[in-house]
């Protein structure tokens, strides 16, 4: 089998986000930046089952700015053969990047897609469902355990209620719950053998789809802060504050 | 033009959170059309009918929709779609996972989690873990909506009497075969529509001392949360995990007990009415949101507590 790792530069999930001043986005100078979390267990769940024998080739790719390329090289130096990156300026939405997948789906005939299930950045949960839609391939989204069988896959995913276990047919899509594993971290040599696999560099205007934004994004602002509470002495105060100044018991 | 809201159920009674975003979708255009799909599901259809705010119920009954597989369902709402300016859910696992799947095959980039209707194409909802609110402004002709359901009060439940008609059923994909779903029943109120939760982190410990926090849910009526770090370690099931990547919470009290209070997990609940803080680490930032904190060993704190609201001739339910 050969899968296709989907990965995406985001905010580092431990930075604090701050609005800008302007209220046209956020700050991303000096911000560091990192793999979206769950794209880290996609490209883990990826070299597991490489490493079991049933997939030959793992090929990440990720699409955005010039930079973007740093996330496909630390999927490069956990494991992943090598890499594709889809070069596009500003901002892109999962309809497009969908989109720009199915192109690169078409070309490389992968057998699974992997990515994560959810951005921490728009908070959209879309593109993966997107791409399942766009290729008419199954999708099995918010995975937490994947079972990798003949030409099926069996998959535990996280639902409100609890867990649902699905069974899809291969080609699928399969989106991320960071609870599908413990993603490895990358060896020092291996950081050094990633820079000689090769990225593959695509223009996203070179595939003909159109990125322009469909959403406007009028403004950004701070949500409404919380006022500061206080802290109470002991468990008598605490009850009595909640029974008789809160009134929520 | 009308809009289309597509409604989760369990083939017998609707689920909470689509009453929340029939609220939203009626916002939107007050002609609000609800798509029931399902198997044996007539009291379903019959009881959204009931909603003052339905204007008509499309129940399409089929066995393909017993249970809830995305791409049977996609199919259906494609069917149903042409006539709508708005396709709408609610944006849990049921929405999250429909929804683009749908938006995809109408070419439409979705609007995911909305929080506010500011009009009939602008929308408010959060980015970054609820970091910042965006006010977006879609363009495309039709649109796709899934609503964050805590953010809107529930639809009234009875007084209307909408028309059900019969739709057609979509195409059944051979690709995708369900197999189980194991839910977890429960006798207290759940997590998403509770009006006070209480929730234990990594600072629980174990699994056992879930039992302090289970002694103080059962006598406030209150549901169960949990911090993803209490769920990654095997302390409690996933259904429970309040934060960004789990369930949203808006309760009149939230007690967080044993928890740091990460950027993801205040995601989950910083808008609850009011929040308490248990934490022997006076510096957690978990402090810095709560109305009542208290830093005290979790161990100690919890059974007094238990105790000090014992002692309480009345507590709300």
């Amino acid at each position: 089998m050969k899968i296709l790792v989907a990965v995406k530069r985001v905010i580092d999930y431990n930075v604090q986000v701050r609005v800008k001043e302007d209220n046209t986005g956020v700050v991303t100078d000096n911000v560091k930046m990192s793999t979206n979390p769950p794209d880290d267990n996609a490209v883990e769940e990826a070299v597991k089952i490489k490493e079991s024998g049933k997939a030959k080739e793992i090929v990440a790719i990720t699409v955005g700015e010039e930079k973007a390329q740093e996330t496909v090289r630390k999927a490069l130096a956990v494991g992943a053969d090598r890499g594709i990156h889809v070069k596009v300026d500003g901002v892109i939405e999962p309809l497009a990047v969908s989109k720009i997948l199915q192109k690169i789906v078409d070309k490389e005939k992968p057998d699974l897609v992997f990515m994560g299930k959810q951005a921490i950045d728009d908070d959209c949960n879309q593109t993966g469902q997107m791409l399942a839609a766009l290729l008419n391939w199954p999708q099995a989204t918010f995975a937490s355990k994947i079972e990798v069988k003949d030409k099926t896959l069996e998959v535990t995913r996280e639902v409100d209620e609890g867990l649902e276990t699905i069974e899809v047919n291969v080609p699928a899509i399969i989106t991320c719950d960071l609870r599908l594993n413990e993603p490895r971290y990358a060896s020092l040599p291996n950081i050094m053998k990633a820079k000689k696999k090769p990225i593959e560099q695509i223009n996203a205007a070179d595939l003909g789809i159109d990125t322009k934004p469909r959403i406007d994004q009028i403004k950004v602002e701070e949500p409404p802060k919380r006022k500061a509470g206080i802290k109470v002495a002991n468990v008598e105060e605490l009850v009595q504050k909640l029974k008789n100044e809160a009134k929520v018991i | 033009m009308s809009s289309l809201l597509i409604a989760e159920h369990n083939n017998k009674e609707v689920k909470p959170f689509t009453l929340n975003a029939i609220t939203a979708a009626s916002q939107i255009d007050p002609d609000l059309h609800v798509l029931v799909l399902g198997h044996n599901s007539e009291s379903v259809a019959k009881s959204i009918s009931e909603i003052p705010n339905v204007k008509k119920v499309i129940h399409v009954d089929n066995e393909i929709y017993n249970n809830y597989i995305a791409e049977n369902f996609t199919s259906a709402v494609i069917k149903h779609a042409e006539n709508y300016s708005h396709i709408v859910c609610s944006a849990n696992t049921f929405g999250k996972n429909l929804m683009p799947r749908i938006a995809a095959l109408l070419d439409i980039s979705q609007v995911s989690d909305i929080i506010k209707v500011i009009s009939a194409d602008t929308f408010l909802r959060p980015i970054y873990a609820g970091n910042a609110f965006a006010t977006v402004k879609s363009n495309d002709a039709k649109k796709c909506i899934t609503i964050r359901p805590t953010s809107f009060e529930p639809a009234e439940t009875s007084g209307g009497s909408a028309e059900i008609v019969k739709g057609d059923a979509g195409e059944q994909s051979n690709h995708t075969k369900f197999i189980k779903k194991e839910e977890i029943k429960s006798d207290r109120p759940e997590l998403g529509t509770a009006r006070i939760v209480i929730s234990g982190g990594r600072g629980m410990q174990s699994g056992e001392n879930f039992k302090l926090i289970q002694d103080v849910a059962d006598k406030l009526n209150a549901a169960i949360g949990a911090s993803r770090a209490a769920v990654d370690a095997g302390y409690i099931t996933n259904d429970h995990q309040v934060g960004q990547t789990g369930k949203v919470v808006v309760p009149d009290l939230y007690i967080a007990v044993g928890i740091s209070g990460a950027i993801q997990h205040l995601a989950g609940m910083k808008e609850s009415k009011i929040i308490v803080a248990i934490n022997k680490d006076g510096e957690a930032p978990i402090f810095s949101v709560a109305d009542y904190g208290l830093e005290a060993d979790l161990f100690d704190a919890l059974p007094k507590f238990l105790a000090e609201l014992n002692k309480l001739n009345t507590i709300q339910k």
